[in-house]
């Protein structure tokens, strides 16, 4: 519905929306995988402080179905609609777009009027995703200022190429998919943009009959997994660049491009390299004197070694526990960089004022592979999973994390089976996180949480369309 | 729209400059949607009666004004860096779709329009339109009227354009977009069926 004025929770740049209200719910994909009758859900929890039911479950919208695999869910509108080359500000911030991984399946989620007890608006069912866009087993979700994009991993045949497709903001109709010539590109995993250069991102993981079965040890082996970026003219809808990483670098997951839209440089982390298990994070930049991009290794976080048998059967062999770096996140302030280490069990915190030269200034454990670190809440009992999904605050004052990554992934890092929990942490203003104490969501047995939306928005729902 | 856009270009690349570039296809495009109209009704004025002029522009009116009040539907650009003649055709078509050059037929046909509040940039016309207006019985003065409304109509937008994006970018910032943004879509979709309206009362 039009509104008179734009939606409060617009802003033009991200230092306004470092100004925004705290967040007083989080909406989070739990995923099913059908035992016991259960279905794939999204719960709502209590963040706000005051409240007597802070840090605890205070809503769920279970879904018809289970096993779609929701992954990175998203706004049908946000800040980008403040933009001035495609301006929608008029549109409210209501629904919520959940691709299912598995199923190729979109549910929208309507979170009105009562943000606590979100309803069911539409789907789309996968056949209708395949048909009209010739890509399956959607993964993320971006709003863009002239409608919704999302990516898919593959075609319905489970191969590749993966690409990018859009849906239309307001009625969500299926538009089809969105390249016009995509060039060597084959694989896809995530994507995002710098709007203000008129250009997209894309990484790569593998396509679906890659990653369904879970890691396939002699695929990675070969190096047959993605190890390269895709640069994209986003208004000509045509490829411009690939930045190989080099073979040995595996899994080329998260994009975090520089919230501001004058600045023209982001983060990816890649999951393995073949050569060490390490992982590592990439910055890429556009080059002032050629016009063109390039990318150059500013982190590497090693593996740690590991008494084979405490380990999963596929990293028996190796003796080591590699870090499995599978989601950052960027504080809307460009300034704080968080790692998801889901093999070890650590959260860090990286300052990248400096994007050639980030500095390690936070860092805590919990789960992982080995460690299986508790919580300060229930200091004795030990957790799995460990911290994957990591979302901030706008403000950059908080920043809440999951534990599951992918079923299938989940089933052969942790084979004893995932128990989810989502955790808080507060950020200190020089640098430095630490867990609120008070605040584990434990959820129960068979659901596991996946992507966290903040109220109003977070450091990697909106994008925005003017520096200050 | 096209004063936001030209701030944005300013914005992103911290020279104001940037501003007065993105005018000038503003300004070109827009007369071409006002001339385009006003070009348009005088060849049908030739062989049609003024009866059916009217109603003409009246459906046309009205039925733009509610698509735009049912839709959010807008012709976009789609990049931040387009050229200077993208940026024209999308002033052309903005105006077009928006009705600013429809807008102008009920004066042409010697109807007198009270214009909308807000809508300063057209308020130039009103005057225009009634000294013309009186004296058009049919459609006798429209060659004169063909080459004064566009000029006059763009040098009210230019004006208004040039006079928001300066304010906002020297003064104001882009965080007045976030309360003073008003939807005259829905504003200005009404006032194209107020419009539609009157062109029928003879």
């Amino acid at each position: 519905m039009a509104r008179l004025l734009p939606d409060p929770t617009f802003y033009p740049s991200p230092r306004m929306a470092i100004e925004a209200p705290t967040e007083t719910l989080a909406y989070v994909a739990l995923l099913s995988s059908g035992e016991n009758g259960m279905k794939d859900a999204l719960g709502v929890v209590d963040t706000n402080p005051d409240s007597a039911d802070y840090g605890t479950l205070v809503g769920r919208l279970d879904l018809p179905t289970a096993g779609n695999e929701l992954h990175h869910f998203g706004w049908n509108a946000c800040s980008s609609h403040l933009c001035a080359y495609a301006p929608n500000p008029h549109m409210e911030r209501r629904y919520l777009v959940l691709p299912g991984t598995h199923s190729s399946r979109i549910h929208v989620i309507d979170t009105h009027p009562d943000p606590r007890s979100p309803r069911l608006a539409k789907v789309i069912e996968g056949e209708e995703v395949m048909a009209k866009t010739g890509y399956a087993a959607p993964h993320t979700v971006h709003c863009g200022p002239d409608g919704i994009y999302l990516n898919a991993l593959g075609g319905p045949d489970g191969d590749g190429p993966g690409g990018i497709f859009m849906l239309d903001h307001e009625t969500f109709e299926v538009r089809g998919a969105w390249e016009r010539d995509r060039g060597p590109q084959h694989l896809a995993y995530d994507f995002w943009w710098h709007l203000g250069h008129e250009v997209m991102i894309t990484s790569e993981w593998g396509t679906p009959n890659m990653v369904r079965g879970g890691v396939n040890p002699e695929l990675l082996l070969a190096g047959k997994y993605g190890s390269a970026l895709h640069v994209w003219d986003l208004r000509r809808r045509t490829h411009l660049q690939k930045l190989e990483l080099g073979a040995e670098q595996q899994m080329v997951l998260e994009l975090r491009p520089a919230h501001d839209p004058r600045r023209s440089y982001g983060f990816v982390g890649v999951v393995l390299s073949l050569k060490d298990l390490s992982s590592s994070i990439w910055t890429w930049y556009r080059d002032e004197q050629t016009g063109t991009w390039a990318t150059r290794k500013v982190i590497e976080i090693p593996a740690e070694p590991a008494d084979p048998s405490v380990l999963p059967p596929l990293l028996k062999g190796f003796g080591a526990v590699p870090p499995l770096v599978t989601d950052i996140n960027l504080s809307l302030d460009d300034r704080f960089l968080y790692v998801s280490c889901w093999g070890t069990g650590e959260l860090r915190q990286y300052d990248v004022s400096d994007p050639f030269e980030p500095r390690l200034v936070g860092s805590v454990h919990i789960g992982g592979i080995v460690r299986r670190t508790s919580h300060p809440k229930d200091a004795d009992r030990p957790l799995n999973g460990a911290p994957q999904m990591v979302e901030i605050s706008r403000d950059g004052q908080r920043v809440y994390i999951t534990n599951s990554l992918y079923s299938p992934w989940d089933a052969q890092f942790y084979p004893d089976g995932i128990r989810g929990w989502m955790a808080k942490l507060d950020v200190k203003p020089g640098g430095g996180i630490a867990f609120d104490k008070e605040f584990l969501v434990e959820f129960e047995d068979g659901l596991v949480p996946h992507q966290v939306r903040l109220e109003g928005g977070d450091a990697s729902s909106d994008s925005f369309c003017y520096s200050e | 729209m096209g004063w936001l856009f030209a701030v944005a270009r300013g914005l992103q690349e911290r020279d104001r400059r940037a501003i007065w570039r993105a005018l000038g296809p503003l300004a070109v495009g827009h007369a071409c949607a006002i001339a385009a109209a006003i070009v348009f009704v005088a060849t049908v004025g030739r062989v049609a009666p003024l009866g059916f002029m009217r109603w003409m522009v009246a459906a046309i009116l009205v039925l733009v004004g509610i698509d735009g009040l049912r839709r959010h539907r807008h012709v976009q650009l789609k990049g931040m860096r387009v050229s200077a003649r993208e940026l024209a055709t999308w002033s052309f078509l903005m105006a077009s779709a928006h009705g600013a050059g429809v807008m102008v037929l009920p004066f042409i046909l010697g109807v007198a329009v009270p214009m909308p509040a807000g809508m300063s940039e057209h308020h130039a016309m009103s005057s225009v339109a009634r000294s013309s207006g009186a004296a058009t019985a049919g459609l006798v003065n429209v060659d004169a009227v063909a080459i004064v409304a566009p000029a006059v109509h763009t040098l009210g937008y230019l004006v208004a354009t040039v006079v928001l994006a300066l304010v906002v970018y020297e003064r104001l910032g882009v965080r007045v977009l976030r309360r003073a943004w008003i939807n005259f879509d829905l504003i200005w979709g009404v006032a194209m069926v107020g419009a539609g309206i009157f062109a029928l009362v003879p």
